[in-house]
């Protein structure tokens, strides 16, 4: 039931525990005890719309920084890792194998803004040995939602 | 001036038009309907089967395949019915891939009905078999299926029927519109009255993967039945591959010999691309089958609370992706029911009067739709359902 709520959930966090205890066959209580579990353990972390911005007339860029660290002696990069994500315009840090250590997604108003915040901010952090920044030009698809595309029904009425 | 009515064939003239299609009429030239009409799944093709559409194009695979399909595809029709029914046919003269479950259930009448031949039809079903019975020059036998019994076709009801022209049952299970199934046991009921006849059943299994709680059954699958049974079934409901219009039909060799005829002459062979596309379904799909039918579940229940909540008596549904609620209790017959509420709410939903006379009191509601056009359109039927209420309450 847990992996089959999350799903449903993940793919619209708007459905009511009353639309999910129908579509789990699960009582409503059982429902509810299990969203509290699950938003308690930090399993669901939130809830949140998917918005595609470039339909409003908010500027902003979005880049993605390839990172490489050297390792701090004893904390390996989780350090580094939290110095980073605790500023607000990050969006995402994954740690990476290959060719860099950590993947950056920083969101900004403008190309300005985000150059300034990699030789300001990011660049002068100890143990970062370089950065690479790569502006996101259009985003086609994110989290599994098909940007830019409104779905239409183009079925025909046949049977 | 050419005089049509001389040139028409005279069967055809008089074969009515199907009800769906008239409702579906109306539909065209309205905006802001939510529509719970349609009677294909919401899902689109699987990519995987898609590419391997795409990659036999791209490879030039562009020529007619033998008569009856490719062999490979063939064979893994076998494959999949024998993993999945536990039933097996031989590839090489047992199964014709066809241009969807339609033409399989055209060629199976045609290779079966003489004039004067009766084909016995449980209703409400799909509208295709009593137009297709007698453009084949046979004369359809209804029964009609009730809601107490669940709209399963009984063994007293089907012995009722059978005369001595009897040639063929037709077994419309899972149910479209109903959501009917028969069980293991229901079949075997049937199995009995036709053990020691010359009946052959015509077995639509379109929405074989499409059951819930329990697995399907063949009717093919009990003893002495594999012998007068052909099944018709296709790509379409399981694999969302309507479109590709792909479809097949197994049935012990004498069958399809002649079945192989009729199409032969008729279609020459299915489409290539489909074809090799449907191998990739059989052979890496079944993943993609579970995970759809899981939602037509979650969605089945979803409309059954709904229409339930609502105040309409609602049969629970076991396959297909149709549900088929009582709509009878407020003076409209189901044609005025559906075109109020399509007129004064913008919900579109099927007359059970489309899918045989007794179809009256009742309107097929399609499932395949996402979560949020479902809860739209259940706001939409509660708001007119109330609105009946009141009117009621004012005579």
């Amino acid at each position: 039931m847990e992996k089959n709520l999350l799903k449903l959930l993940e793919d619209d966090a708007r459905l009511s525990t009353e639309q999910l205890s129908v579509m789990l066959d699960t009582p409503k209580n059982e429902i509810e005890k299990k969203l509290s579990e699950l938003e308690a353990n930090g399993t669901i972390l939130g809830y949140k719309a998917m918005i595609d911005w470039e339909k409003t007339d908010r500027e902003y860029v979005t880049a993605m920084i390839d990172v490489k660290l050297s390792p701090q002696r004893d904390r390996g990069f989780d350090k580094i890792a939290e110095k980073i994500f605790n500023y607000p315009e990050v969006q995402a840090v994954y740690l990476m194998s290959g060719a860099y250590d950590l993947s950056v997604l920083i969101e900004g108003k403008t190309m300005k803004e985000v150059a300034y915040f990699v030789a300001q901010k990011l660049a002068p952090i100890e143990s970062i040995i370089s950065t690479a920044t790569h502006f996101v030009l259009h985003k086609y698809k994110d989290k599994g939602v098909v940007y830019g595309y409104s779905e239409v029904d183009e079925r025909g009425n046949c049977n | 001036m050419i005089d049509y009515s001389k040139v028409l064939s005279e069967v055809v003239v008089n074969t009515e038009k199907s009800g769906i299609r008239k409702f579906f009429d109306l539909l065209e030239n309205m905006h802001d309907v939510v529509a719970l009409t349609v009677g294909q799944p919401d899902f689109v093709t699987p990519w995987h089967i898609r590419e391997a559409g795409i990659e036999s194009l791209e490879k030039g695979k562009t020529f007619y395949t033998s008569n009856s399909g490719t062999l490979e595809l063939r064979e893994e029709i076998n494959n999949y019915l024998t993993r999945r029914f536990n039933i097996s046919y031989n590839p090489k003269n047992e199964i014709i891939v066809t241009v969807g479950g339609s033409e399989a259930i055209d060629i199976a009448l045609r290779s079966v009905i003489a004039p004067g031949d009766e084909v016995i039809i449980p209703t409400p079903c799909f509208v295709c078999y009593a137009p297709l019975v007698r453009i084949a020059g046979g004369v359809p036998v209804i029964i009609e299926t009730k809601l107490k019994d669940k709209f399963k076709l009984t063994a007293e009801d089907l012995r009722a029927a059978i005369t001595p022209k009897t040639k063929m049952l037709v077994l419309p299970y899972p149910n479209n519109p109903t959501g009917a199934i028969m069980t293991k046991e229901e079949l075997e009921e049937i199995a009995k009255v036709l053990r020691d006849t010359n009946i052959v059943i015509l077995s639509d299994e379109i929405y074989a993967e499409m059951t819930y709680g329990m697995k399907h059954t063949s009717i093919a699958s009990l003893e002495g039945m594999h012998e007068r049974t052909i099944i018709a079934s296709g790509f379409s409901k399981s694999y969302s591959m309507t479109g590709w219009r792909l479809g097949y039909i197994c049935a012990p060799e004498p069958l399809c010999e002649q079945m192989l005829k009729i199409h032969q002459y008729a279609i020459m062979c299915s489409p290539t691309t489909s074809q090799l596309a449907a191998i990739e379904a059989l052979k890496n799909g079944d993943d993609d089958v579970k995970m759809m039918v899981e939602e037509y579940n979650r969605r089945r229940r979803l409309i059954h609370k709904g229409l339930t909540d609502i105040g309409l008596e609602c049969f629970e549904p076991q396959g297909a992706f149709y549900i088929y609620p009582y709509i009878g209790g407020f003076g409209l017959t189901s044609e005025e029911f559906c075109n109020r509420l399509l007129y004064e709410f913008k919900c579109a939903i099927v007359p059970g009067t489309a899918f045989g006379a007794d179809g009256e009191g009742f309107a097929r509601i399609s499932y395949a739709y996402s979560t949020k056009h479902i809860t739209q359109a259940l706001e939409r039927i509660a708001a007119f359902v109330e609105t009946l209420k009141k009117e009621q309450g004012l005579k």
